[in-house]
Parts: C-alpha cells; structure tokens; sequence
C-alpha cells in the first residue's frame, strides 16, 4: 500500500494526527499521547494496516521534548510505518505502555525508561534492566552529566 | 508410611537461583534470576547491564567513520554484517550507491560470517548438551573462514572491513580461491555434522518439543532470525528488503512450523548450505570496479532520519540514525535481534525443566554483547 492510501486509512483512526515523509523513507506519524494507545491498537487490528510487527521501537530526546518512536511493519501486507509520540513533561514523563499490543514493548519500553525515564502507565513491571536500582538520572537524555565517565568533545 | 502418604507431607515452597551471570550456558555475562519449584522454572527474569558500554551514547560524539569500529562490539560473531549495516545507513543518507564490486564482496563476506557464526553456535550448542566433540569439529572448520578474513581484512573477528563509502581496500588476491577451497571443504563436512549430532537420538530426546514458540508470538515479540523462522515466521530481511547484492543471488528462506528447539536447530543448519549457495553464485563473478567511492573526509549527513535493517546471523539488526546535519548524530538505535529475542525467553519457559532451558537457550545463540550494546 502505497503511503497516501496509508494516510488516508490512518486519519480516520484520530484526531489531530500529523503526517509527513520530509527526510524519512517512511510516513511518520506524529499522535498526541492521549491517542497513542487507541491509535496504536487500531494499527495492529484494522483489517487494512495489520501492523503486527514493531520492530524498532527507540526512546528519543528532542529538547525539549521526550518521546518514543515506533517503526512498525504488517508481516501480512508488508507496509511500514513509523509512529511517534512526544511528552513535554522532562519531570515526570508518562506514556501509555503499548506491551499488551505488541508484546516485544515489553522489554523495550523497560529500556527506554532506564535510559530516558519514561515512565509507562499499565507496564507489567516496569524497573532498571541495565542500570543499578539506585542509578541516579538517566544517561541517554542531553542533559545528563556524567564527568567522570563521559567524554564531551 | 507409604510412599504416597510421605509425598503428602512434604512441603514445597518456590524459590529463587541466579543462573548467571557467570554460567557457562550463557555464554557471556547473562544473569538471569529463576523462580523455581524443585526443578520446575516458574519465572525468569533477565537482569541486564553487566556488559553494557552505551554504544548508542558514544555514537552521539563520535564521526561516522568511528560508529563503524564501535559496532562490531556488539554481535562480535556478525560484526562484518553489523559494519554493513551502519555504512548501509550513512551511504543512504549520503545517497551514494556504491559499485558492484563492494556489493558482491560485502555479500560473500557477509555469508562466511553467517557460516562461521554458525559453525560457533552448532559446537556450542553441541557443548551445552553434553556433547564435546561438535566444538572441536566446528572450531577446525571456522578457522578457515577466520584465516581467509586475516589475509582480506586484517583481522579474524572484528574485522572494520567496510567504509562508509566502501571497502577499506580491495580484496587479498588468494581471496576468491581460498573461499572456493574452503566452500569445498565445508560441503563435505555439513554432511558430518549431521551425522554426529543432528541424527543422534539423545539430541532429539533433548530437543524436540522442548521451547515451542508460537508463529503469533514470535511476531509479537518482534523475534527474528533463525528463532523465527523455526516458527514459520518469514522474517528474513534478506529476502524481504534486499541490500547489498542478496536480490540477485538465488536463495531459498528456510522455513519450519514446529516452533521447538530442534526445529531451530533445523533452519540453521539449512542456512549454512544456503550460504554455501549464495557464495558459489557470486564468487566466480565478482564484478570489476572501484572499492570506494569518494567521500569527503568529514562526513556530515543531511538533517533527516535513515533507517536500515540487514540480517545477521542473530536476526534483524535495525540501524535508526537521527541526523540534524552535524558530524555527528544527533542520536542513533541499534535494534539488535539478541535483545527482542530474550524477551520471549521467559514466555517459553514456564514449567519447564532448567536442563531444557538449557536447550531452548542455546537454540536462540545468545551473544550478550548483543543484548547489552
């Protein structure tokens, strides 16, 4: 399926969805949080999209602006995608968990806490998977100090 | 009392072991924390992070020459394939297409690392069973493939081979007729390795109907690789988004339903006469032309994000870069096929004996480094 067709399918999902393919070879679509879940589950059971296969889901900081991006691919219709989802809140970033719709979100939503803090609401648990528990900040965001580890040219 | 009377009265209690991360079936620093009842798993929970060096952080402050070197520190055992994925990357941003030389080159190389990534994982695999001599059997037969790798690229394991661009130089002139030497030899020993483990009853006894996968879960936890496809799940990047020189060779995806450990076992040692065919289609053909096109000394790719997905021994391994247009970029994933492929270990593992998460582990030939980045 071509991406204008994709476009059009996928606007019908929400509302105030932003779509572009500037300096990406896929069509991104950019949801507002309160949608992701919604948006989400649509994509992987609408009988035209199947995006049941999430095989990038990367953790992202924009400066302000955290979030996540998830590349997605119907096995069936072989189509990608890519969805992203923003969070303005660098305090207390929360997120829906997408676990129970791809459950590879699992694991990946364990680490994009670990390394941007995001937290995800319903996560079966969510906890450090590469850090120690008492791991103070977190390392992949632009903001973070490390001087005895990092090497800033 | 009888026996069944004394059963009755004894109490159990779940508890919980670390397996790891100093275990030999891991095969690197892999713990994971069991819940187990007697010898029953009830729950593992992988604890990661012993040999995490943040890969992706370092990429945000070196050039994109320097992010090739650091990745051939992740699937040591694909590192040839993990270079052409992050070049693949940075020659799309740039919009270079590089000539037939480096793509047939690239694609044969590409596959003697699938082969003695193989090799490795089929003497192992054979070790955590119990079974000794498949190690000693595979090693003899990697260490061609390592020897050609020195003469060509310098080095056996992590070989820096590719260039954004290219290849750092041309190939080393007893190249083509020692891969032929090797891939004659090999042909005669995969019949071998079947004969010493893939036929041998207790193997069978150990591994079939052990770790059954599903083909649903394995899509939705993102597995891929030979994991997959022993789930009849068609996830070959190879065939599904070619690069490099994979959409003119001829070769079949080796699909299994069965799901189990032996049925993984299967589609790589299918795979490995796959390569053998790959190679033989291209060795005798390798274009002339140039190994590296011009690039400029500081690479700056143009704001956007490149995506890239190649297929190593392990699975799909993804490449995101985000660029804003500097020399360095502004972030870059690596979607590596050993992460996904653990979440699924704990699904597959409930009430299960531990020896056969043995098996079901050395099915899914972790490499940790893989996993951690």
């Amino acid at each position: 399926m071509t991406n204008e067709d994709l476009q059009n399918i996928i606007t019908g999902l929400g509302t105030d969805l932003e779509f572009t393919t500037e300096a990406s070879e896929f069509l991104n679509v950019i949801v507002p949080k309160e949608q992701l879940h919604h948006i989400c589950s649509q994509l992987k059971s609408h009988p035209e999209l199947k995006f049941d296969y999430a095989f990038c889901i990367t953790g992202m900081d924009w400066v302000p602006a955290l979030g996540v991006i998830y590349h997605l691919e119907s096995t069936e219709l072989r189509h990608q995608i890519v969805v992203k989802v923003m969070v303005d809140d660098r305090e207390n970033p929360t997120l829906d968990s997408v676990h129970d719709i791809w459950q590879t979100a699992d694991f990946h939503e364990l680490e994009i806490f670990d390394f941007f803090g995001i937290k995800f609401n319903n996560h079966p648990k969510l906890r450090r998977i590469f850090l120690t528990p008492e791991w103070e900040g977190f390392p992949l965001r632009k903001d973070y100090v490390d001087e005895a580890n990092m090497i800033i040219k | 009392m009888t026996d069944q009377q004394a059963q009755n009265k004894i109490k159990t209690e779940e508890y919980f072991i670390n397996m790891g991360p100093q275990h030999p079936a891991a095969h690197g620093v892999l713990r994971l924390i069991l819940t187990i009842d007697g010898e029953i798993i009830k729950n593992v929970e992988p604890d990661l992070g012993y040999i995490h060096r943040s890969i992706e952080k370092m990429c945000e402050r070196d050039s994109y020459q320097q992010i090739v070197h650091l990745t051939d520190r992740m699937d040591y055992l694909s590192s040839h394939i993990n270079n052409e994925a992050v070049c693949l990357t940075v020659e799309k941003g740039l919009e270079i297409e590089v000539s037939d030389r480096v793509k047939v080159i690239r694609t044969i190389i590409d596959e003697l690392t699938r082969i003695a990534s193989h090799c490795l994982w089929w003497g192992v695999m054979g070790m955590d069973l119990g079974a000794l001599t498949t190690y000693f059997y595979a090693f003899r037969d990697r260490e061609m493939i390592n020897d050609i790798f020195e003469e060509t690229c310098g080095a056996r394991l992590t070989m820096n081979y590719n260039v954004p661009g290219g290849l750092m130089f041309d190939i080393h002139p007893n190249f083509v007729k020692r891969t032929k030497d090797f891939i004659a030899h090999f042909k005669t020993k995969i019949p071998e390795y079947n004969l010493l483990l893939t036929d041998n009853v207790i193997f069978h006894k150990r591994t079939k109907g052990v770790g059954i996968l599903t083909r649903e879960d394995a899509i939705s936890f993102g597995v891929s690789g030979p994991v997959a496809r022993g789930s009849g799940f068609s996830s070959d990047v190879r065939k599904h988004h070619p690069y490099s020189a994979y959409d003119r060779v001829d070769f079949k995806e080796i699909l299994f339903t069965e799901g189990d450990t032996f049925a993984r076992y299967q589609v790589r040692m299918m795979e490995l006469w796959e390569s053998v065919s790959i190679i033989e289609q291209l060795i005798d053909n390798i274009p002339e032309g140039e190994t590296k096109a011009a690039t400029k000394a500081v690479i700056k790719l143009p704001k956007g994000e490149f995506y890239q997905r190649v297929e190593t021994a392990r699975g799909e391994l993804g490449v995101y870069i985000n660029s804003t247009g500097n020399k360095n970029p502004y972030r870059v994933k690596f979607r590596s096929p050993g992460f996904s492929n653990l979440s699924i270990l704990n699904h597959i593992s409930k009430d299960v004996l531990i020896a056969d998460l043995v098996a079901t582990m050395a099915s899914f030939d972790f490499v940790i480094p893989d996993i951690d980045r």
